[in-house]
């Protein structure tokens, strides 16, 4: 994975609580064995009419939406299933990070997995956020900082781990991996079998 | 002092969390199934990996799966290409890895959070994790279980471990005893209107008190399943002499003095009296109602009796009611309906058939109503059969289908369709989630089958009682 430290782009607007993952990619879309090519679902049945055109009202479907890569929502964003096909699809459709007042739990955990920044924000820096569509942030990964315009600043926290592997490029795989002689031990002291 | 969830934690810290790292986290029993699956073992073939502990994982085939019989047991092929391929792949995964697959025509397949109980893998004090939500179900073991992204089920495939940091704990007291013609689905729509759906996010949920105590383990189940519509990854309920009686002889529990031997380390994990939780609710279990959703998620929710509420100055609110094609202020009773749907995670085990069969013997759904009734797994399906439930439902004018996810989901081609309503023993009402346009309206299963009856949301109650 390529280290993130800062990233820089303008916001696209969802201003809905509760968006869950069965919005952010249809179940239907589900029945794919490979990680690509998901953003072209992504919100499917909000962004496409019955006939397959987007929706002109869809804030996504705005020609100012074109290239965002900040998606800003409201509260609980990611809840429901646990399909990690959330954030690969808006990582695929270009998104790099998801602003909200709140991010549920096995979403914000999937997209710190897959390099897309789930910023938590307090309410006030999130209305603003979600009064501004368009507007221009930077996220600072080293600061913990979002930067929105007007000299605007807010910063925020993640898991102190996910942030040292989202920073340096680490996978955290490789990281489980080295603790495998603390695993084997364990598992001798259990009654298993050596793997 | 310590609760029934920092217990089993400290029982599978590998290495302890830090400031810097999460812990390591041992995994006891790892649940496999098609959708979540493949570019899990992409990731493990593009890293040379193997499977750690393939006889702590199973895989089961359950969310794509047809449930038309000619289609899983021959005659017929599977419609829908994507599906027939996950199927396939994880038959190869499986093989390749050594990992035990309950496919398609297996008489052990069926949801994979109802195949697990059911041959008894789902132990108090275990560790389990599926790559899937409703993995919470398994709390009702007290087994602290949660649902995982793809890549975790790959790192729980290469080393049998997961990076976690320590969730807070929130106690749900619910006292009393739930009235008659009230269901644990009830219990857990009230208590998800309670705290909300995001009110248990970041903690572990423990379900107590006298009317939890009272709950047979199916119902439990029931309970735990939801956990993660209030935003938490796991339920849990302490381990009693009822999960014991469920467990006892079943195939893949201990057997002779290994059972005794995990009944005695069992009946020490209960949390202390007087250990502490971070947050806690109570609720009064008698003053619950039979409860149905009337939006677009499970926070949504209100007494069969009520009126739907009316929210001033809340677009999103609106946004869910003109979806719904519902109205603020409307009752619910009455609403006309298209479908009923009576299975999944939730409500598919025998006792919800069997709820579901009291209220449709002898009776015909509405006309134009479309009834679709699919057990949880092929050994509810066969049991089911066993004391004629079948023919209940078929006699009714509904279907019994082959076991699978089906219209919870609608990835295997059962749908609702675009505008209609269905009264579903489901768990979740998002937009679209049984079919693009769906309308769903969750309730119990006894709920499902008076309105399937009445042709119209109705409380089960009046078909009880009369
Ligand atoms: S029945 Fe529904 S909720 Fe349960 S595992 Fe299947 S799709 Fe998920």
């Amino acid at each position: 994975m390529e280290p993130i430290k800062i990233i820089e782009g303008r916001t696209a607007v969802l201003p809905y609580t509760n968006i869950d993952t069965d919005q952010i990619i249809p179940a239907r879309f589900l029945r794919t064995t490979v990680r690509a090519g998901l953003g072209q679902q992504l919100f499917s049945d909000w962004r496409y009419d019955a006939a397959g055109q987007p929706k002109a009202e869809f804030p996504l479907n705005q020609p100012a939406a074109a290239g965002c890569q900040v998606l800003v929502a409201g509260r609980n964003f990611g809840c429901g299933s646990s399909r990690e096909h959330a954030p690969w699809a808006l990582l695929d459709y270009g998104f790099r990070a998801v602003i909200s007042t709140e991010i549920a739990d096995i979403f914000r955990s999937n997209s710190l997995k897959n390099g897309l920044l789930p910023i938590v924000v307090d309410e006030a820096n999130a209305q603003w956020l979600l009064d501004h569509p368009g507007a221009p942030v930077q996220i600072d990964l080293e600061r913990n900082l979002v930067t929105m315009p007007e000299g605007r600043t807010t910063s925020f926290q993640i898991e102190r781990f996910a942030r040292y592997c989202l920073l340096n490029g680490v996978d955290q795989l490789g990281h489980l991996l080295q603790q495998s002689p603390a695993i084997a031990r364990y598992e001798a002291a259990h009654g298993l079998r050596p793997a | 002092m310590k609760t029934l969830f920092q217990k089993i934690w400290e029982r599978h810290e590998v290495v302890p969390e830090t400031v810097d790292t999460p812990a390591v986290l041992y995994i006891d029993l790892h649940l496999v199934h098609e959708v979540t699956s493949p570019q899990a073992f992409t990731m493990l073939r593009e890293q040379n990996l193997k499977v750690r502990r393939p006889e702590l994982t199973l895989a089961t085939m359950d969310h794509s799966t047809p449930t038309r019989t000619e289609q899983v047991f021959g005659g017929a092929p599977i419609t829908i290409d994507s599906a027939a391929r996950q199927i396939a792949e994880l038959e190869r995964n499986c093989t390749a890895t050594g990992v035990e697959l309950l496919n398609l025509r297996s008489d052990l397949r069926g949801i994979v959070h109802i195949v697990g109980p059911e041959l008894g893998l789902t132990q108090p004090g275990k560790t389990a994790v599926c790559g899937d939500s409703h993995t919470s179900t398994h709390g009702a073991f007290g087994a602290l279980a949660f649902g995982i992204g793809t890549t975790e089920v790959a790192h729980v495939l290469a080393t049998q471990c997961l990076l976690q940091r320590k969730p807070k704990t929130f106690a749900i007291n619910v006292g009393n005893s739930l009235p008659a013609g009230v269901s644990a689905k009830d219990l857990i729509l009230a208590i998800i209107g309670r705290i909300g759906v995001n009110g248990g996010t970041g903690h572990v949920l423990e379900y107590r008190g006298a009317a939890i105590r009272a709950l047979d383990m199916d119902q439990r189940m029931t309970v735990c399943n939801m956990s993660i519509e209030a935003g938490a990854r796991a339920g849990l309920i302490a381990p009693d002499e009822v999960t014991y009686t469920f467990l006892r002889g079943r195939a893949r529990a201990p057997q002779g003095a290994a059972w005794e031997r995990a009944v005695a380390d069992w009946r020490t994990l209960p949390g202390d009296a007087g250990a502490g939780f971070d947050c806690e609710v109570t609720l009064d279990g008698a003053a619950i109602e039979p409860m149905i959703t009337y939006g677009t998620h499970p926070g949504m929710v209100m007494p069969i009796s009520g009126a739907i509420p009316t929210l001033r100055d809340d677009p999103v609110f609106d946004k869910a009611l003109k979806y719904m094609g519902l109205h603020a202020g409307a009752p619910i009773r009455e609403q006309p309906i298209n479908v009923v749907f009576i299975g999944s995670c939730t409500n598919g085990r025998l006792s919800d058939l069997r709820s579901a069969a009291m209220l449709l013997r002898g009776r015909k759904v509405a006309p134009g109503v479309q009834l679709l009734v699919v057990p949880g797994s092929q050994q509810v399906k066969k049991a089911a059969e066993a004391e004629g439930l079948d023919r209940i439902f078929i006699d009714a004018g509904g279907e019994w289908r082959e076991s699978g996810c089906s219209m919870c989901i609608g990835m295997n081609g059962d749908n609702v369709g675009a505008g209609q309503y269905s009264v579903s023993t489901s768990n979740r009402n998002f937009e679209g989630r049984q079919g693009q346009g769906s309308r769903t309206l969750l309730a119990s299963p006894a709920t499902a089958a008076a309105s399937a009856v009445r042709g119209k949301v109705t409380d089960p109650r009046e078909l009880l009682n009369g």
